[in-house]
């Protein structure tokens, strides 16, 4: 069987770890400029996920031995199932949901910190901002964002829950120090005294900024570049996710066609080729996606001085 | 076939909570006692944890650290991607090479990664992280029954044991498998005790018992020792308060929430 034009490398699932859930479709209540499946209040080509497809799928995970599953959208908490559908999967394993942090319900945090108490597993909320200011954040994330998303956030701790904080660096290196102490005083303020705090390159900007405006020719992966590469630094190698069409290769490609594997997770354990422009970011930046207590590979940054916590 | 097998966690360098745990479990009396891995970081001395378990006939499996130190690498190999996290590990990570004898390294260097051997009738697997990768992290929190059971079913055991988080726990699995992690001997595990802990697997009654079993030790002299090394205070406040205060990032929101850090 011919690969693809560019013969591209295929990739095969070694592990099925990570289940993603694309559980609001693409709907979002915001419209972030960077957003690379451009999600947005009109954006409906994915759908909801229901509970019970939510269910079944939980179901066919549990019999191939997933390890965790990741929310995403869209915005999640704009399904109106998807409390009881947090709740449903910390029967199964471990839940992370990545958010906005702008929409959701003080009831519904109340339900899901319960939740949690009583399982065995971890719900872990992951909330995006754009820098650590109104200044670098709502030009990308809309008008009167950042403060938002800070009340959402307190709301979250109110909760009983120790949010990780998902911020692109905005900075220059050189003043990090003095911005994340600020960032870190503002969250003390409203409350949050232990941030959780992950700050991603700049170069992922660029990266988002990469897969919407399209790629080179030369801007792809090859045989010769995964010669001692760790592909578990690849989503597509320990995951597969979920959308009301089926099952696709990962999170980032769902838009395109050849993403879509099948129907059932069995089906979509196949090898894929790395013939998108995405992957060729992938393979330069690495997963962002997961947890740090489940990190894929090592990623490394350079030794700093050390910050408090306080 | 060994029926009671004692079983030890990240030493990190505490000679200390090594002398006192192997001197209880000999008294107790066991068929085999295997460390998992680890040896070194983040206490005083680490040369002094080897002629313990040479004593003993610890048999010794290599965690990610011992793989670290024994090859001489750039790191330990925890992936941290938090700044402070980082900074911490890797000064430990640096005292604790630049301390290490060659002929300690050497010994570090040729550990098998994992043991496969029986507890009664039971296959079980030792390894430092998981089956699949010495650095994996298996929290309890983040790691779900049906995982667990794949990993058996794939390995051909019945119970895996395990390390490398440095908080125990165990949860019996269908058809009569384990998941056990042993804990470490350490530090302490975020609770606010002091103690430290190892793991004491026997088949007893038909099945296998997981008798978590809690070490104190002189922590005082543990303290006088890594300040005359000039390590951390955050280290230090570990020891002598229970709670961890540094490599939180890689803590899951549940086993995170019970600490004040
Ligand atoms: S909040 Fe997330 S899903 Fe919504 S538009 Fe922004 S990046 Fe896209
Ligand atoms: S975009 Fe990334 S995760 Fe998706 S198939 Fe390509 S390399 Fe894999």
């Amino acid at each position: 069987m011919p690969m693809t034009v560019q013969h591209s490398p295929s990739i095969s699932l070694a592990s099925l770890d990570q289940l993603w859930f694309q559980v609001a479709g693409t709907l979002c209540n915001l419209t972030c400029h960077h957003c690379f499946i451009s999600c947005s209040p009109h954006n409906r080509s994915f759908g909801f996920l229901t509970l019970p497809a939510v269910k079944q799928r939980l179901e066919e995970a549990r019999e191939l031995g997933v390890k965790e599953y990741y929310f995403t959208g869209g915005e999640p908490f704009l399904n109106p199932q998807m409390t009881e559908i947090l709740v449903a999967t910390l029967r199964y394993g471990p839940a992370t949901v990545l958010t906005n942090g702008t929409v959701w319900k003080d009831h519904w945090l109340e339900a899901l910190h319960r939740a949690e108490q009583m399982s065995e597993y971890s719900l872990e909320f992951r909330v995006s901002i754009d820098g650590f200011s109104a200044q670098t954040n709502d030009p990308i994330r809309g008008e009167g964002t950042f403060d938002r998303i800070l009340q959402g956030i307190q709301r979250l701790v109110e909760a009983g829950f120790i949010p990780i904080i998902t911020a692109t660096r905005t900075w220059p290196e050189t003043s990090e120090l003095e911005i994340v102490r600020e960032f870190r005083k503002t969250l003390k303020k409203i409350g949050y005294t232990r941030p959780r705090l992950k700050i991603l390159p700049a170069l992922k900007i660029g990266a988002e900024a990469q897969r919407t405006r399209g790629y080179g020719p030369l801007d792809r992966v090859t045989t010769e570049m995964l010669d001692g590469y760790d592909l578990s630094q690849l989503v597509c190698h320990q995951s597969r996710i979920v959308t009301n069409r089926g099952v696709h290769v990962c999170p980032i490609l769902i838009d395109a066609p050849d993403s879509l594997l099948g129907n059932s997770l069995q089906e979509a354990a196949v090898d894929f080729p790395l013939s998108h422009g995405a992957c060729y970011t992938c393979f330069q930046y690495g997963s962002i996606c997961t947890n740090p207590s489940s990190p894929s590979g090592s990623q490394k940054t350079p030794t700093p001085p050390p910050q408090s916590h306080a | 076939m060994p029926h009671r097998i004692a079983c030890l966690g990240g030493i990190y360098s505490n000679h200390l909570a090594l002398a006192q745990a192997l001197r209880d479990i000999t008294g107790r009396g066991v068929d085999q006692i295997v460390c998992l891995g680890d040896m070194g970081a983040f206490g005083p001395h680490p040369d002094q944890v080897f002629p313990l378990l040479a004593e003993y006939g610890v048999t010794c499996l290599q965690g990610n650290y011992d793989d670290s130190i024994g090859n001489a690498l750039d790191d330990c190999q925890c992936g941290y991607t938090d700044e402070r996290d980082n900074y911490f590990a890797q000064l430990s990570y640096d005292y604790t090479l630049d301390n290490t004898s060659d002929e300690n390294r050497r010994f570090l260097r040729h550990l098998p990664p994992q043991l496969r051997t029986e507890i009664g009738p039971l296959r079980i697997l030792f390894c430092h992280g998981s089956p699949r990768r010495v650095n994996e992290f298996l929290w309890q929190s983040t790691t779900s029954t049906a995982f667990l059971q794949r990993l058996a079913a794939e390995q051909k055991v019945d119970v895996i044991a395990a390390t490398h988080t440095g908080i125990k726990w165990h949860r019996p699995l269908p058809e009569g498998r384990h998941f056990v992690n042993v804990g470490c001997l350490g530090r302490p595990e975020n609770d606010g005790r002091k103690n430290v802990w190892y793991t004491m697997l026997e088949f007893r009654d038909g099945q296998l018992q997981v008798e978590f079993v809690p070490v104190e030790y002189d922590t005082h002299t543990l303290v006088q020792e890594m300040r005359h090394e000039r390590l951390p205070d955050e280290f230090m406040e570990t020891i002598l308060s229970g709670w961890w205060t540094t490599c939180l990032e890689i803590l899951p929101s549940k086993e995170r929430q019970r600490g004040p850090h």
